[in-house]
């Protein structure tokens, strides 16, 4: 039944109390048509109900709270009100003395049209989401999972299916207009829209809350000082690492403790997920076409980890890099792996530093200088040698820079038996394995371990290739 | 029937046919692009030499680094001074 000519008009629904309340009055308005959300006999005593049981009318009616009176005339909505209000029912309808045995005023309930989940599903079946990709059509003899597996969506693992639906509710996670454009994608340096990345977002498992941290990572990587196509391009293991820092870590419920770069974590695992995905949909870029590299590293699946602040007594990386205090930032690094830094017996700062600089030297090679940006993942029981000693961040950088000079003598090509290495100009000097400003320091891990990380970079390190990008999270 | 959204940039890939082999490069001139590859210039300097030795005209060209691709100007540069190029990709 349509929404009548000229008339009142009631959305109601039996699990409200404020509904049940105002039964009575209900049956006091002759002519009314009352559409129940969720019982079709309710409210048994008023003849003109109608079960909207697709809860179409109701979403047409943009009720949000129930009961909502509404008044027609001439075929138009002139007039409405919602939950339980005596003077204001008595204006809409024209109607003295309304309920007298009932109470002035009581507050309405949330309608079940706007429910999450089945608001999102009428504005599909509405054609009202506003969302221009192009819709795929999956049999109904197809798997969806091989479907996007055969249309080489995949990273090689099984994807969530984007529905209308889910974009609808991913693009809810940010206040950002869908077709506002982030970033240009390379390879094929495409356009990537908030819309876009939302599907993709889908498809790596994210909630629509990780998005602005994805916007965010997406963003940081398509800056031109990145260089996401030479990233990507490379012959070298790097893909993008995401370190996340601010409230939105806790918010969204990363890790940044136990096992913090592993296996375990939805939000870090999916958010670096999204990153990779958008680069290979929307930018085109795939493994053995121009993604070229020898042997990549498993953190080109995802590579995404939160600082562990509160833990730390050192500034967030995100502030050291610019951000205000108290600010959401995603930094991405171009980065591999993860090299263990193992030292259960320094209880000195110098002593650990030292065994640091010696593991960094390893980078690539030891016969390698200058390698690339690295950086250090310090653990909690590593981190606490510094905080007992009083050391600041910028002491650790200073030793790190210092103690990983080397002697150019044992880096010429053919030092020690080995071919690779320096020029011959290098003898007698002392060579730099990072260029300053190429180190990050970064706190995270669980509370027992006396065991650290180093995460290695592009030899096209800077200026001449890739540097780190720190992007404030927006909403 | 499921509909999903297409995650990627939905677009056809453009596929340029390539230019006709000159029957000869006699006359020609040979653009040499060195990428900023570690010897890629070993490799390069012995080309031009050969060339040269046939009486063919080179030019030379550099990236600044083989991180990004060349920029605009260079391309447009290369485009407008030589007929053929060759480019050494790797170390």
């Amino acid at each position: 039944m349509d929404a009548p000519h000229d008339g009142l008009v009631v959305v109601v629904k039996q699990d409200c109390p404020t509904c049940v309340l105002t039964v009575p009055v209900l049956a006091e308005l002759a002519g009314l048509v009352v559409y129940s959300q969720d019982d079709p006999d309710f409210p048994a005593e008023v003849a003109g109900r109608v079960y909207d049981s697709e809860l179409d009318a109701s979403h047409r009616l943009r009720v949000e709270i129930v009961p909502t009176l509404i008044r027609f005339a001439g075929g138009l909505e002139v007039d409405r009100t919602y939950g339980w209000d005596r003077v204001e029912w008595e204006r809409v309808s024209g109607r003295a003395g309304l309920g007298a045995g009932l109470p002035a005023m009581r507050p309405g309930c949330g309608a079940k049209n706007v429910e999450p989940g089945i608001l999102e599903r009428l504005k599909v079946r509405h054609g009202e989401t506003g969302i221009i990709a192009r819709r795929v059509a999956i049999g109904s003899g197809e798997d969806e999972i091989e479907a996007m597996f055969e249309r080489g969506w995949s990273d090689g693992l099984p994807l969530v299916p984007p529905t209308e639906e889910r974009v609808l509710r991913m693009l809810g996670g940010t206040a950002r207009d869908p077709q506002e454009v982030v970033g240009v994608v390379p390879s094929d340096l495409v356009e990537a829209t908030v819309e876009k990345i939302a599907i993709n977002a889908v498809m790596a498992g994210c909630k629509p809350e990780y998005l602005p941290v994805v916007l965010a990572a997406v963003e940081a990587v398509l800056a031109e000082p990145f260089a996401m196509h030479g990233v990507l391009a490379t012959t070298m293991y790097v893909g993008p690492v995401v370190v996340v820092n601010g409230p939105v870590r806790r918010q969204i419920g990363m890790n940044a403790r136990g096992n913090a770069l592993g296996q375990g974590n939805r939000a870090n695992a999916t958010i670096g997920r999204a990153v990779q995905l958008v680069i290979r949909n929307i930018g085109g870029g795939r493994p053995q076409e121009v993604d070229r590299a020898t042997l990549g590293n498993p953190g080109k699946y995802t590579y995404c980890f939160a600082e562990d602040e509160e833990g730390s007594c050192w500034e967030p990386l995100s502030v050291e890099r610019g951000i205000a205090p108290g600010k959401s930032a995603v930094t991405v690094f171009a980065g591999y792996g993860l090299q263990g830094v193992v030292d259960q017996k320094s209880r000195e700062p110098e002593s650990l530093t030292r065994s640091f600089a010696e593991c960094m030297k390893a980078i690539y090679n030891i016969k390698l200088a200058p390698a690339c940006d690295a950086m250090v993942v310090i653990s909690p029981e590593h981190e606490r040698t510094y905080r007992e000693a009083g050391w600041s961040k910028q002491q650790v950088y200073d030793a790190l820079y210092r103690l990983t000079e080397m002697d150019g003598d044992d880096l010429v090509a053919g030092a020690h038996g080995i071919a690779e290495g320096g020029p011959a100009s290098y003898a007698g000097r002392k060579i730099a394995k990072f260029r300053q400003g190429g180190l990050m320091i970064v706190r995270a891990g669980g509370g027992a371990g006396m065991f650290s990380g180093i995460i290695g970079g592009w030899s096209a390190s800077g200026e001449r290739g890739s540097a780190p990008v720190t992007k404030e999270v927006k909403g | 029937m499921t509909a999903l959204l297409d995650p990627t940039a939905e677009r056809s890939p453009s596929i340029r046919p390539r230019l006709a082999r000159p029957p000869t490069i006699d006359g020609l001139t040979v653009g040499i692009v060195d990428i900023s590859k570690a010897r890629g210039d070993v490799f390069l300097d012995r080309l031009d030499v050969r060339l040269q030795e046939r009486g063919i005209a080179t030019r030379r060209y550099m990236k600044p680094t083989m991180a990004r691709p060349a920029p605009l100007a260079l391309r447009q540069q290369i485009g407008t001074e030589v007929q053929l190029v060759i480019q050494g990709l790797a170390d």
